[in-house]
Order: structure tokens, then sequence, then C-alpha cells
């Protein structure tokens, strides 16, 4: 293939990203300290550049690009509006929090789209190298975001304990990597998949017998498994989550905990579904595994903590075992409530977060569960905001949360496997206690202290329109979950 | 034969270094037994015809990286036994995960699967072959998109370790050479009459 | 029966030959190179001695001609007879081996050093990747001397050295890709064959800012003034060799000159045109010098001669560089001036710019 502008399009999007990460570094460097507010509006610009671009090259049928390195399809698509729709908001929310603290450099939003671009790469993937280089551009560009707050001893602590077992589990995702590579001869997700098959590979060979390099191909997708689970923050691999969570300045919490799951979950269905559909009874056991154990250590140990961002953190991970439970089902329907699932978790953390930010002043962090006492008679708005993002976290209907756990439970239900949605249901009802026990708190009891809100008009226009998009998606579930199915077939 | 006898010595070199990079006492000696483990895999690179990457090896890690290693870890007075306390405790666990992965490897990832017979050795070229071409070739025309994710990869390690360790103090004291080359005799000397 | 020397050679078997040949024509390029470094010394003690209108040395020397030839051969023997003083705590295999590796790194390259065409002790297609990776190991006999002499002094002169190798060598890198992509070859030989022709064809000219820098950076590598910091004797005593005396000093001042000639070579090669005679083809046919006027290995050298000759003007000449000037030249002003110049090489490849591109490459 010649390497035309026509042929290089679909990747339009990224290309965008990278060129303008490239201007705003420089603009960024000769910027006087008084006009750095234009870094952020010119990143904001930026996204929703990205987003048009992505609108205007939406793919009517799968294209493969750069020597099939690169896909881009109507499931790449969705996912990127929705990478790019959630970080717009994160940005929208940190600025206040950054210029408190005198944290508010172009690095962040210069990292923040890199990280994007990671993400994008990510979704794109069509090669086990894209999968791990698009892995390793987010997570380098958050490693550096979490240790952005230098004078922090908890952020910096949190930066290396995320760095060093980041890499440990780049380290385990590439020695799989490695094996498959070995077992079949190709980095191509579709190439690898066909072998599995036991079709022809791309030079009109018999493949080798799939049978002889099983084992190999085991142990390779446990390792695989083990580097996906790390940094998605599974139980037992989710040491780092609640460390990482509290640690980083909220703005980068907020980031971490929102957009990036979006991309994770991109990447175990490119992993996964894409690559190695030939191997599903094999992750579908270990997928079970980790689910039923994110969900218990999630959902139990949420209940001891007292500050809201560990709490979250927790909560994080309980969510993540639910996002394994439709890729688990390996249906189509199961992959859309999946996917439904990990794009309503990505906008109900990002209000979640943003609610801490909103709450916090100069010189206040505002984690800790008790800052949210009596908030109800400090603001009753932002108490009814609160509320909704909690009561959709914890899953009550009708509040969106709900229809994905129900999306997802009734997938797995579909799938036979009705004892792991009771399991399920059961660590969702114990979630429950910790979301209302913030609600209970909010309107209940006596405020610690009058403090006067004082998040500026655009935070607030914000916030209220994630948490209301929140109740109207709730209200109407349909039309995203419609999406989803569609984008899946 | 030459060449097997030339694979063996290089990479029983290769796994002395390697046990000593994680064994030695000394971080000064560890780094250097790094420094010997690269230029054995290097060898052992050339010994497969693939110079570009045994000299890049050797040129990005031993000449550069390995340095910059050495240079901080001579600078730290690392006290070493406070890093071993909990050795002994973690000992058994560290073993039981070990031999577990080797057993597991040693099962999947043996002669019987990768032997000679099922993955041949690579062809032989002549000596007008050139790694480096064919390499550049790949890179630059079907591995472009990876290539240039890794370039911007590299992009956001330069970014981070300025933005985490470039602090401007206030009241120091800079140089600006500038504007010491295009001093003037007038801006320093005043003749005073007396 | 009793084997002439002749018959005993034919009955070696064949792979012991091959290292025979090789390890002779290893003797071939060694011994000139030591002796061009015993008389380089000497011919610095002069030079600047003239410069600094001083006699230099004078006294060493017998036969009757100019006084002072043999002075290097009475340096050579007074080193030889001191006495190796082991410094208190020094890491002895370390301290030993640190000289071993700087002089290695230093001789090593000249392996793919062409003299002259196909005059050439390995003719690898990676030449130039051969020569930055083996320069860049020089550094280890520097850092390994610093650490295991148990020094301060010693310590700070492997550190300064350290920064100062790391700061240079991605200049020097980057000049070198200059110089592939105008000859379009890692091969030595290649890269002369490409500058074939006058004065003008040679790639001083297109890659100007690149062979300034080159040889800038070439003198910045070998830590020689005005970039001897890593020594800083009036700072830091003598730097990383201070423990160091008789044969390990010898060594390193062996090392020291091997690399200074290497990078005076390198730069003739890649930048003057390497074995290239200056004159035109006709000059061949020039009477009784016809041959000498020709292209051939005595204009190496003569090029290589006069590099050395800059190197030794420049520690006549500058004071010494401070540490920050020197990061600052090397981080702020030449990595960026090689990486727009290699911008303008690439275009002017592209558009096969006479009289250096126009040839296929």
């Amino acid at each position: 293939m010649t390497l035309t502008l026509q042929n290089l399009l679909p990747a339009a999007p990224e290309m965008f990203l990278l060129t303008m990460i490239t201007l705003l570094l420089v603009i960024d460097v000769s910027l006087p300290e008084r006009y750095r507010a234009l870094t952020y509006q010119m990143a904001q610009a930026t996204l929703v550049g990205v987003a048009v671009l992505v609108l205007m090259f939406y793919p009517e049928q799968q294209v493969l690009r750069f020597h099939d390195t690169f896909v881009n399809d109507a499931l790449a698509a969705v996912l990127k509006l929705a990478i790019v729709l959630v970080t717009f908001f994160v940005f929208a929310y940190s600025k206040p929090y950054l210029q408190d603290r005198n944290l508010f450099k172009g690095e962040y939003f210069i990292l923040g789209l890199m990280a994007v671009l990671g993400m994008l790469v990510l979704v794109s993937a069509h090669s086990l190298l894209t999968v791990y280089l698009g892995l390793e551009l987010l997570s380098l560009s958050l490693y550096a975001m979490v240790g952005l707050h230098r004078e922090s001893i908890t952020a910096s602590e949190a930066a290396m304990k995320y760095f060093v077992l980041g890499a440990l589990a780049s380290g385990m995702l590439l020695y799989g990597m490695s094996l498959f590579y070995g077992a079949t001869g190709t980095l191509d997700l579709a190439e690898i998949a066909r072998y599995l098959a036991g079709g022809t590979g791309s030079d009109g060979m018999i493949v080798q017998e799939f049978a002889g390099t099983r084992p190999v191909l085991i142990l390779g997708l446990v390792f695989i498994l083990v580097g996906i689970a790390f940094k998605l923050g599974a139980a037992p691999f989710h040491m780092w989550v609640p460390d990482v969570y509290h640690g980083a300045p909220t703005a980068v919490t907020l980031f971490i905990g929102s957009a990036p799951k979006i991309a994770a979950f991109a990447m175990l269905m490119r992993l996964l579904v894409d690559g190695l559909a030939g191997l599903d009874s094999d992750w579908t056991q270990i997928l079970v595994i980790l689910a039923i154990a994110s969900m218990a250590i999630g959902n139990i140990i949420a209940i001891a903590q007292d500050n809201l961002k560990r709490m979250l953190a927790y909560s994080t991970i309980a969510h993540s075992g639910f996002l394994f439970l439709g890729i688990i089902a390996g249906t189509q329907a199961g992959f859309a409530a999946s996917m439904f699932y990990v794009i309503v978790y990505a906008l109900m953390a990002a209000g979640g977060f943003g609610m801490i930010i909103v709450l916090s002043r100069t010189g206040v962090e505002a984690d800790r569960l008790d800052d949210f006492k009596g908030l109800n008679e400090r603001s009753p708005w932002y108490a009814f905001l609160m509320l909704i993002l909690m009561l959709s976290m914890a899953g009550v209907p009708p509040f969106l949360g709900f229809w994905a756990k129900w999306s997802v439970l009734r997938e797995v239900v579909n799938a036979d496997m009705i004892w792991l949605a009771v399991v399920a249901v059961c660590f969702a009802i114990i979630g429950l206690f910790y979301y209302l026990r913030v609600v209970r708190m909010m309107y209940f009891d006596a405020p610690l202290n009058q403090a006067r809100i004082q998040a500026p008009a655009g935070m607030r226009v914000m916030i209220s329109t994630n948490a209301l998009a929140i109740l109207a998606l709730g209200v109407y579930p349909s039309a995203l979950m419609a999406v989803c199915i569609a984008v899946m077939q | 034969m030459i060449e097997q006898l030339f694979f063996y010595g290089f990479s029983a070199i290769l796994i002395f270094a390697g046990v000593m990079v994680i064994t030695a006492r000394n971080s000064v000696h560890a780094a250097l037994f790094l420094v010997l483990a690269f230029c054995t895999s290097a060898a052992l690179w050339l010994l497969l015809e693939a110079e570009f990457l045994a000299m890049t090896l050797v040129l990005v890690y031993v000449g550069a990286v390995m340095v910059l290693f050495l240079f901080v870890v001579m600078m730290l007075d690392v006290n070493i036994a406070p890093l071993r306390e909990g050795f002994i405790r973690y000992l058994p666990v560290g073993i039981l995960v070990t031999t577990l992965i080797a057993v597991e490897l040693a099962m999947t990832v043996g002669a019987r699967r990768f032997g000679l017979d099922i993955m041949p050795a690579p062809v032989r070229q002549g000596p007008e072959y050139s790694n480096t071409e064919t390499l550049g070739l790949a890179l630059y025309t079907d591995y472009l998109y990876p290539f240039e994710i890794a370039a911007v990869i590299l992009l956001v390690a330069m970014v981070a370790a300025i933005v985490l360790t470039m602090r401007r103090r206030q009241g120091v004291k800079h140089q600006k050479p500038e504007q010491q080359v295009t001093v003037r005799r007038e801006d320093r000397v005043k003749l005073v009459k007396m | 029966m009793p084997e002439t020397p002749l018959t005993l050679w034919a009955s070696l078997p064949e792979p012991l030959v091959t290292v025979l040949v090789i390890l002779f024509k290893i003797t071939l390029i060694l011994v000139p190179l030591l002796l061009s470094v015993a008389y380089l010394t000497l011919a610095e003690r002069k030079i600047i001695g003239w410069i600094q209108v001083r006699m230099g040395p004078n006294r060493v020397g017998f036969f009757g001609v100019a006084k002072g030839w043999a002075q290097p051969i009475a340096d050579l023997v007074k080193m030889l007879m001191k006495e190796f003083i082991w410094p208190r705590k020094a890491n002895r295999f370390l301290f030993v081996l640190a000289p071993i590796i700087a002089l290695t790194a230093a001789v090593g390259a000249w392996a793919v050093i062409p003299f002259d065409d196909g005059l050439v002790l390995a003719d690898v297609n990676a030449g130039l990747l051969y020569i930055l990776a083996i320069t860049s190991l020089g550094v280890y006999g520097i850092i390994i001397a610093g650490w295991a002499s148990n020094s301060k002094y010693a310590l700070l002169g492997a550190m300064r050295s350290a920064a100062q190798i790391i700061a240079y060598e991605i200049a020097m890198g980057f000049a070198l890709v200059g110089v592939l992509l105008a000859a379009g070859s890692l091969n030595l030989r290649e890269i002369v064959l490409a500058q074939q022709g006058g004065v003008i064809d040679w790639f001083w000219l297109p890659l100007f800012p690149l062979f300034v820098i080159y040889f800038i950076s070439g003198v910045a590598e070998t830590n020689r003034a005005p970039f001897d910091v890593a020594e800083g004797e009036s700072e830091i005593v003598a730097g990383f060799h201070v423990e160091y005396s008789g044969m390990g000093f010898a060594v390193f001042f062996l090392a020291e000159y091997a690399a200074m000639i290497l990078i005076a070579a390198l730069t003739a090669l890649m930048f003057l045109g390497g074995w290239y005679s200056p004159f035109p083809d006709t000059a061949t046919e020039t009477p009784m010098i016809g041959v000498l006027l020709g292209p051939g290995i005595h204009w190496l050298v003569l090029k290589t001669a006069f590099f050395l000759f800059l190197y030794l003007w420049f520690r006549a000449t500058f004071p010494r560089y401070r540490y920050d000037q020197i990061m600052r030249l090397g981080w702020k002003v030449f990595i960026p001036v090689t990486i727009v110049w290699l911008l303008v090489v690439a275009v002017a490849v592209m558009g096969e710019v006479p009289p250096w591109f126009n040839h296929p490459l």
C-alpha cells in the first residue's frame, strides 16, 4: 500500500491530535504566565476538533491502514467520541482546581492530550504492537501526571508506585505478547484470530497445527490477562489503585478514573475478542475469577474507607468486575452491554470526582467523607447532583447505573451463568451500603463547616450537565444502548 | 562449529552477568554486570547477523543509558543493609513463584515446540546483505505507524522528565552567555580622571 | 626431515592460518599506530613549545641528530620502571580493568578504518555504527577508573567525564547521521568513495556545520583541551587518573592519544575525502612526483596530521571551558544545529543537488 494522503485519512483524528500537541508544546513554552488559560482553551478546542474529525471519517465498514496495524471501525469511532467527550469534561473540571493549587501548567493539558492520543491508538489498534505502544503512551503520560504535584509527598509516592507496578504490568503484557508472536509468527490480531481458528495464513500456507502450540498460547494468555488486569485495576492486581487515586491531585485522579477505563475496555475487546476469540473458553474462566474477586474486594473494602477518593477507587475496582461480566457472556449483546457499562461508568466517575473538586477550596481538599456531611444545608443543588451520581453508581433504578448493571447481568443470565449473576447482584447490594452512606451524610448529618462553595460558573454548568445527562440517560437508556448494539454488529 | 562455541560462550557469560546483576551487593558492580550483559547480548545478535540491533544496543544502552545509570549510582550512597531486610522473609514466596514460572516455561517454551525442526534457523545472507537497510525499509514503510507512536512515547518521556525536574527558583543568578559575548568595553570599564 | 618455515605454514590447519593472517594485519596497524602515539606526544610538546616561544624537549637523543627525538623512548622507559601504586581500599580488579577498557576502545575502532581503497582490516557494512558503538565504550575506562580509585578527585573527574561524553556523543552521532545521509551508506569505504573528486566534492562543504561540530565533539569526546575538565589539573589535580602511576598511567596516556588519532582520521575520512588527492586526476601524469599527487594513503596521513595539529593548536590557545558552559554548548547549541542541518542535508539529497548528490546512491 502506498502512503498517499487519501490512505492516511482514516487516522486523521490521531494525526490532528499529534500535530496540535506539538504545536501546543511550542506555544506553551513561549506563553507568558498570565495567558496560561490559552493552553487550556486550545486543548479543549483540540478535543472538539478530534471529535469533529472522528465524525467526518466515520467508517461505513472496517478500514485497515498502515500495513494493517491500524483499524477504524464503528467501535473505534464511538469509543473515540466517548473518550474525547469525557476528557473534555475532565479538563473543564480540572481547571479551577489546578489554578487554586498553583498547578495550572500547560503540561497537565499536554500530557492529558498525549494520554488521549494513546487511548485513540489503543482503541484503533489492530496489532499487538499498536496495542502495546498505545497502552505505553497512555500509561507514561498518566505516571507523569500523577507526579505533577512535586511538593506533595503522597503524590510522589503514588507516582512511584504507579510507575513501578505499571512497568511490571507492561513487562507481563509484553512477555505474553512475545509468546503469542513466537507461537503464531504474527503480530497482526486478525492473523492471530485466523491462526486460532485454524484457517490459512496471509501467505496462503496452511498454518501450523494449533493444538501443538496451545500450551504456549495459554501461558501467553495468562501473562496478557495479568497485564490487562493490572492496568485495569482488577483484583487481585488492584493494590495500586487506592494509593494512586488517593495520592494523585484530584484533577489527575479524575482523569485516570474516567477516560482510560474506556480505552482499557477497548484493549480488552481488541485483544480478547478481535484477536484471541479462538481461546475464549480459556479466557472466560480467568475473567470469571477476576470479576468475582474484583466485585468482592472492591465492594467490601470500600465500606471501610473514610476518604471519598479511596472509596471511589475501590468502587472502580468493583465496577471493573462488572465490566468483565459482559465480556464473559461472550455474545455480541454481551460486548454491547459491557461497552454501555464502561461509557456510563466513565461519565459517572467524571461526575463523582468532579464533585470533590467542586467542594474543595483553596487549601482544602474536600476528599474526606466528612466533607460531604450536611451538604444539603450548604447547597441543595449540589447535594442533589451528588445524589444522582451516588445512586447511579450504586445501580439504583431508574438511574443510569442501574441500566448498565442490568444489561450486563441480563447477558450473563442469557449465557446460562445464573450463579454468576446471583453473585454479582449480592455484591452490588453490599456496594449499595457505602454509596447510600454518602447520601445519608449529605441529607441527615449536620455540616462540619459552612464555607461557601466557590466553584466558578462554567464549572457549575458543566457538573450540572454531567449529572443531569446521567439522569436523562437513565430515563431513556435505549438510545445509548442502541448505539452500543449497532456498533458491535 | 566455531559459531556454536561462540554462542555457548557468550550465552554462559550472559547468564552469569544476568545473575550477578541481581545478586551483586554493590550497586555499581550490578550496573557494570548489566553492561557486560548488554555487550554479550549484542554479541549474540551479531551471531544472528543482526548487526544493526547489536551495534545500537551497545551504542544506546551501553554507551549512553548505562553511563547515566552509573553516573547516578556512583553519586548515591546507597546503604545496602536496609534494602535486604525483607529478603529472607520474602524468599520462600519468591522461590515458589520463580520455580512455578520456570517450570511452566520449561514445559511450554522448549525444543518440542520451538526446536530447529519446527522453526528453522534464519537463512544465512551473503556479505552484500545489509541488515540496516532492510530494517530501515521495514520501519519507514510497513511499520510507519508504530514507529511514529514510539517516537511520541519518547516525546512524552522527555516532557515528563522536564516537568518533573525543572523548577524555576527565584533569586538564582543565571549566566546569559549571549550577553556575555556581546559585552563592550564601555559597559565594564570606566576611566576616571584623577 | 627438516621443515622449512614455508612448508610448516602450508601444513597449518586453515582456521589457524586465517587467525594468524588477521593477527599479522592487526600488528601492521597497531605498530605504526603506537609509534605515532609516541611521536605525537613529542610533537605536542614541541609544537606547543614553539607556539609559546619555548624550545620544547631538546636533550635526549643520540646519533648527533636533532636533540630531543628520543624523548618518547626515554619517557617509556621511565614509565615502565616506575612502581604501580595501589590506592588503599581500591577495587583492584576494576582498577586494572579501567585502563585496559580505555585502550581497547581507542584501538578497537581501527579495525574498520580504511587506509586506502580496499586497504582495511574488516570491511563491514555497519562500519560507522561500529565506530560509534566502540568509541562510546571508551568512557567506561574513565568512569571505572574514577570509581575504582576510591578518591574524591578521581570520582569528580569521572562524573564530569560521564556527563560531558553523553552530551557530545549525541551531537557526534547526529553529525555522523548527516554523513550517512550524504553518502547513503554506513560502510566507511563507501563513504570515502562517495566523495570522489577534488576538494569541492568532499563532504566538508555541504556538511560544513556537521564537520565543525563533529571535530569539536571529537575533541570533547577525547577529553582534550579546552574540554579537559575530566582531568582539570588546576581544579581536581588530574581527575580520573590521579591515582594511577607507572604503566597504568601510561596506558591511559596511550589510549587518549590513540583516540585523538582516531578522531582525526575519522574526520579526514568522512569530511575531507580520506585518501583522495586534492589535485585533479591529470596531476598523476606529472613526472617524478605523479604518484604522490594521485590518491593514496599518504593523503589520509597528511589530513590526519592536519587535524592532530588542530588538537595541539587548541590546547595551546584556548582556556579551559567551565563545566556548565560545556553542557550548554553541547545540549543547547550543537544538538539543535545538527538537527537543523540534517534536515538541510536530507532536502539536498532528495533534490540531488550537484556536485555532491547528483550521482545515484
